[in-house]
C-alpha cells in the first residue's frame, strides 16, 4: 500500500472483532469484510469460537489489502473490543500505533493496560444503542461504523453492507444510523493511528466460506440429492442446501444420524441422482460402513469431511487435518476410491464439480477433506466459472430403454459397468452390499469372487489416469526456489503468505500442494520434491500423515517438519521463522 | 402371468419350512394382483435370512448393510417417487440395530411399504435372542431366558405416528396378500409386522402357537380409524394375538415437503445447475 499507510506493518491492515459468544461477532465481522470487499479491497477473514451458544471467547479475524490476502497476520491494526476481556488477551497483538475501540463504560485500572503505544478510543456504544432504541447486540455495529471511520473509509460501502445483509427496513435503518454514529465519533479523533489504505480491486467479487463453494460446486455438478446430520464445521452446507434446494432444484434433508444419511445418499444414488453428504471425523467414523456399502454396491457418492480435532468430539469447533490417513482407508475390505482436498475457495468449488465427475465415472466414493479453517473462513474470490469441469455422468444412462438381459456388474475392460435407473423400462436393476455375481444376486464361488474384485480393481488405473489431468499436484512460488514447502488442504493461504514474507527475508522459497491424495500422485510428487535441496512439510496434525503417505509411495523421508496440532491454523509469520530455522542449520 | 414370472431362478438357501416362503409368495402375489409393472417397484432388503428376498422376487432390489433399509428406501423413494418402494427387514434389522431409523421414517410418513420379518430370534447367525424375543425364551446368548422385556413393534409404530399399521401372520397367505395389497397402494408410511415361524430356531413361537392364537381384526368388529382401540391392540398378546390392520390415518406424505418434486421425479428431471443467480447473496 501507499505511504499513507504509516501504522501499517505492511501492506495489509488487520481488524479483530472480540466478545463473547452471543454478541454477534462472526455476524459483524463478515459484514465489515463485505463492506471492505465493496470499497475495493481483498479480504479474507476467519472465526475462533469455543463450542458453546453464550460466554466463553469468541472473535473475527479479518485482513484487507489492495493484494490479495489468503490468511491471518499474527499482528493487529485494530482490535475492536465487544468486552474487556478481549482487550486484554489480545491487546499484546497490536503493531505500535494501533487502535483499541472499546465501549466508554470499560474502566482500566492502574498498569492493567499493558500497552501504552497504542490508541484506546472509548466509544459509547451501549449509549448510542440504547438512544437509538436498538438491542444490545447492535453494539458491534456502532464499533465498525467506527473502524471504517478510523481507516478514513467512505461510510457509504458499510451503509450498503448493511442493507444487502439485514431484510427488514427498520434492522436496516437502525444499522445504518449505528454506522453513521459510531464513524462519526471517531471522525474527529484520529490521534496518532495514521493508517489508511485504498482499495484498488475492481468491485464484481464475492465474499465467502469453503463451505459455500462445495454448496456451490455441488449445486454446478447437479446435485440432486444431500443428506447430513449436523455437525461442526459442516453444518453450514446443511443449511445451505436446505435454504436453497427450491431453487437448486434439489432435495436436502437433515437425517437422524450420519448412518441415516450416508444411507439415504447410496439409496438416492441407486436411484440414479447424483448425491452427496457432507460431515466431520466422528460423523464419517459412523459413516465408514455406509462408505464401503457404496464401494459394493457401485452407486456413486460425494462425501465432504470437514476435520477438525480429534480423536472423539474433541476441539469440536476448532480446525486440524488428522484424518487424511483415516479417509483413505475407512470401511472394511479393499476398494478403490479418490480422496481430495482443496486448499482454497477456487479449489472447493473445482473439486467438488470434480468428485461427482470422478465418482460417477467410475462408480465409486469420492471424499472431499476439507478442514474447518477452510471450511468457515471467508474471502473474496472471482465469481467462480461455471464452465470448468462440464458434467460428465459416465456409463450412467438417465433416459430410455434396454432391450435383452440386463446385468447390473457385467464385467467390462475398464472395470465400469452401464448404470439404469431403476424404472428404465425393460430391466431389472439390482445391487448389493454383498459380493455378488454380474445380476447382483449374492455369490460366494471362488471364481465369481476373484471376477468381481478384479472388474472393480480394474478401475484404478483408469481412476489414475483420470486423476493426473487434474493436476494433482499444484506448485506455487519461484521457479528457482531453494526451498520446497510441502502441505495439502488449507494450509494452502498461509503457507502463500508464507511465502511472500520469506521473500521480504530473500528466501527463495515455492509451495508444493498435495491436492489429491488417493490415487496418490507418487510420480508428480517424487518429481516436485527432487527439485530443491530442502523440503519442510507443515500439516495441522501430529503424526505428520501427508508425510508418512509420501514415504509409503516414494520413500523420501522428510527431514524437517512443521506439525501443529492445537486446534488453530498456522500463521505465515511461523512458518516463515520455521523455514528460516531450517535454513540457518 | 402368474407368481412365477416373478422368480429370479436363484437358488433359494432358506430352511424348508421357513416362514420366509409364505411371505415371498405373498409379496409376488400381491405385486402381481395389483398389476404393478416390475421396473417400477424396488425391493430393499436388510442383512438376515430375509435378505435374500431381493435375489428372490424378479423387480429392482438392493440388498443394503444390516439395519439401514429406511434409509436407503428413503433416498430411493425422494429420489423417484414413481417407484413403489418396498423394504423388508427382519426383526434384528429393523427392532434392533435399525431401530433408531423407524420412528424417523414414520413420522415422516416416507410412501415406504416396510415388511418386518418377524421371527423373535436370529437366524442367520445361529441362534441369538432378538429384540422382539419373549421373556424366559432361551437362545445362545440368553441361556437363562431373555431377560428383557421385547420390542413391541406395533406400539412402537403407533407412539411414531405410522399411517399404517398392519400385523400378519407369515402362515395365512390369503390375509397376508390382502393386508399386503393395502399396504403397498398407501399413501404413506406402512409398518406391516409379520408373524414368521423359524423353524430351526425358534422351538417357541412356532406355526403351532399361533395357529392357536392368531385371530383377524377384520372379523371382530375392529375400527381401524380408533387409535386408543389401536394402541389396545397393540398390547393384546398371550392367548390371543390379534392379526390385520390395527390403524390406519391418511395424512400428508413426506413427498409433500419438497415441492420441488411436483416438477416430477428427482432421477428424471434434467440438471440444471446454474449457479449465477446464487452468487449474488455473497456481493
Amino acid at each position: 500500500m501507499s505511504e499513507k499507510c504509516k501504522g501499517l506493518r505492511d501492506d495489509t491492515v488487520s481488524i479483530l472483532i472480540g466478545g463473547e459468544a452471543g454478541q454477534g461477532i462472526s455476524r459483524s465481522g463478515g459484514l465489515l469484510g463485505r463492506a471492505l470487499m465493496r470499497a475495493g479491497f481483498h479480504v479474507f477473514g476467519t472465526n475462533e469460537y469455543p463450542s458453546l451458544i453464550r460466554g466463553g471467547h469468541n472473535y473475527y479475524l479479518l485482513r484487507a489489502s489492495a493484494r490479495p490476502v489468503y490468511a491471518q497476520s499474527e499482528n493487529l491494526d485494530i482490535l475492536i473490543a465487544l468486552n474487556k476481556e478481549t482487550v486484554l488477551l489480545h491487546e499484546a497483538e497490536l503493531n505500535p500505533g494501533g487502535a483499541i475501540l472499546v465501549d466508554e463504560s470499560n474502566v482500566f485500572g492502574e498498569g492493567e493496560l499493558g500497552r501504552n503505544d497504542v490508541n484506546l478510543y472509548k466509544v459509547p456504544m451501549a449509549s448510542i444503542v440504547k438512544e437509538l432504541g436498538g438491542p444490545d447486540i447492535m453494539r458491534n455495529t456502532v464499533a465498525i461504523g467506527a473502524s471504517v471511520g478510523l481507516l478514513k473509509l467512505d461510510p457509504s460501502m458499510l451503509r450498503d453492507a448493511v442493507v444487502a445483509t439485514f431484510s427488514k427496513p427498520e434492522v436496516v435503518d437502525m444499522n445504518v444510523r449505528a454506522v453513521n454514529r459510531g464513524y462519526g465519533y471517531v471522525k474527529d479523533k484520529q490521534q496518532s493511528f495514521n493508517c489508511e489504505i485504498n482499495g484498488l480491486v475492481e468491485n464484481r467479487r464475492i465474499f465467502l466460506t469453503g463451505n459455500d463453494a462445495v454448496a456451490l460446486g455441488a449445486v454446478s455438478a447437479g446435485v440432486k440429492f444431500y443428506a447430513a446430520y449436523p455437525m461442526t464445521p459442516t453444518s453450514p452446507i446443511l443449511d445451505w442446501m436446505i435454504n436453497h434446494s427450491y431453487e437448486a432444484g434439489l432435495v436436502a434433508v437433515q437425517a437422524e444420524s450420519e448412518l441415516a444419511a450416508i444411507n439415504m445418499v447410496v439409496g438416492a444414488s441407486y436411484a440414479g441422482v447424483r448425491a452427496m453428504t457432507g460431515t466431520s471425523g466422528g460423523g464419517f467414523s459412523l459413516m465408514t460402513e455406509g462408505l464401503g456399502f457404496a464401494a459394493m454396491s457401485e452407486c456413486p457418492i460425494v462425501v465432504n469431511v470437514g476435520q477438525r480435532p480429534g480423536p472423539s468430539t474433541g476441539l469440536a469447533t476448532h480446525s486440524g487435518q488428522g484424518d487424511l490417513l483415516f479417509a483413505i482407508h475407512a470401511s472394511q475390505g479393499e476398494f478403490p476410491r479418490v480422496v481430495s482436498a482443496p486448499g482454497d475457495l477456487e479449489e472447493c468449488f473445482e473439486l467438488t464439480k470434480q468428485a461427482f465427475n470422478l465418482a460417477e465415472k467410475f462408480q465409486i466414493p469420492a471424499i472431499i477433506l476439507t478442514d474447518k479453517f477452510l471450511a468457515e473462513s471467508e474471502r473474496d474470490v472471482e465469481p467462480f466459472d461455471e464452465g470448468i469441469v462440464p458434467i460428465d455422468r459416465g456409463k450412467t444412462v438417465v433416459d430410455g430403454e434396454w432391450s435383452g438381459e440386463y446385468r447390473r456388474y457385467s464385467l467390462t475392460e475398464d472395470g465400469v459397468s452401464p448404470r439404469l435407473l431403476p424404472g428404465t423400462k425393460g430391466a431389472i436393476v439390482n445391487a448389493t452390499s454383498n459380493e455378488h455375481m454380474d445380476t447382483s444376486y449374492s455369490s460366494s464361488d471362488p471364481k465369481v469372487v476373484v471376477d468381481m474384485v478384479n472388474k472393480r480393481f480394474r478401475k484404478t488405473a483408469f481412476i489414475v489416469e483420470e486423476v493426473n489431468k487434474l493436476s494433482p499436484v499444484r506448485v506455487y512460488g519461484a521457479p528457482d526456489a531453494e526451498v520446497a514447502l510441502v502441505s495439502w488442504g488449507g494450509n494452502k493461504g498461509p503457507l502463500l503468505e508464507a511465502l511472500r514474507l520469506l521473500q521480504m527475508d530473500g528466501v527463495k522459497a515455492r509451495l508444493v500442494q498435495v491436492v489429491y491424495l488417493e490415487p496418490f500422485p507418487s510420480k508428480r510428487v517424487d518429481e516436485e520434491l527432487g527439485k530443491t535441496s530442502m523440503n519442510v512439510l507443515f500439516e495441522n496434525n501430529v503424526t505428520a500423515q501427508l508425510g508418512q503417505l509420501i514415504k509409503m509411495h516414494t520413500g523420501y523421508a522428510f527431514a524437517n517438519v512443521g506439525l501443529r496440532y492445537d486446534g488453530r491454523p498456522f500463521n505465515p509469520s511461523e512458518i516463515t521463522r520455521k523455514v528460516l530455522e531450517v535454513l540457518r542449520k | 402371468m402368474s407368481t412365477a414370472d416373478f422368480d429370479t431362478g436363484e437358488k433359494n438357501t432358506w430352511c424348508p419350512g421357513c416362514g420366509n416362503f409364505g411371505i415371498l409368495n405373498a409379496v409376488k402375489q400381491a405385486i402381481l394382483q395389483l398389476g404393478l409393472p416390475r421396473e417400477r417397484v424396488v425391493e430393499v432388503s436388510g442383512i438376515g435370512c430375509h435378505g435374500k428376498m431381493t435375489d428372490y422376487v424378479k423387480v429392482n432390489g438392493i440388498h443394503v448393510i444390516h439395519g439401514r433399509v429406511l434409509p436407503v428406501a428413503t433416498g430411493i423413494k425422494l429420489s423417484n417417487h414413481n417407484l413403489t418402494v418396498i423394504g423388508h427387514a427382519g426383526d434384528g434389522d429393523a427392532f434392533g440395530i435399525g431401530l433408531g431409523h423407524f420412528a424417523h421414517a414414520a413420522r415422516r410418513n416416507v410412501p415406504i411399504s416396510y415388511i418386518t420379518h418377524d421371527n423373535m430370534v436370529y437366524g442367520l447367525t445361529t441362534g441369538q435372542t432378538s429384540p422382539t424375543s419373549l421373556q424366559g425364551f432361551v437362545t445362545k446368548t440368553s441361556p437363562r431366558g431373555v431377560f428383557e422385556e421385547p420390542i413391541n413393534p406395533i406400539a412402537q409404530a403407533l407412539a411414531s405416528h405410522t399411517s399404517f399399521v398392519a400385523r400378519c401372520y407369515a402362515g395365512d397367505l390369503r390375509h397376508l396378500v390382502e393386508i399386503l395389497k393395502q399396504a403397498f397402494t398407501w399413501r404413506g408410511f406402512s409398518l406391516i409386522d409379520i408373524l414368521q415361524p423359524c423353524v430351526t430356531f425358534n422351538k417357541l413361537n412356532t406355526y403351532e402357537y399361533y395357529r392357536e392364537r392368531v385371530y383377524k381384526l377384520e372379523e371382530s368388529g375392529h375400527d381401524p380409524g380408533d387409535y386408543t382401540a389401536a394402541y389396545s391392540k397393540a398390547w393384546e398378546w398371550g392367548e390371543r394375538i390379534p392379526i390385520g390392520v390395527i390403524y390406519k390415518k391418511e395424512r400428508p406424505t413426506y413427498l409433500e415437503a419438497f415441492p420441488q418434486l411436483k416438477l416430477g421425479p428427482l432421477a428424471l428431471q434434467p440438471l440444471r445447475p446454474s449457479i449465477r443467480e446464487l452468487f449474488k447473496e455473497y456481493r
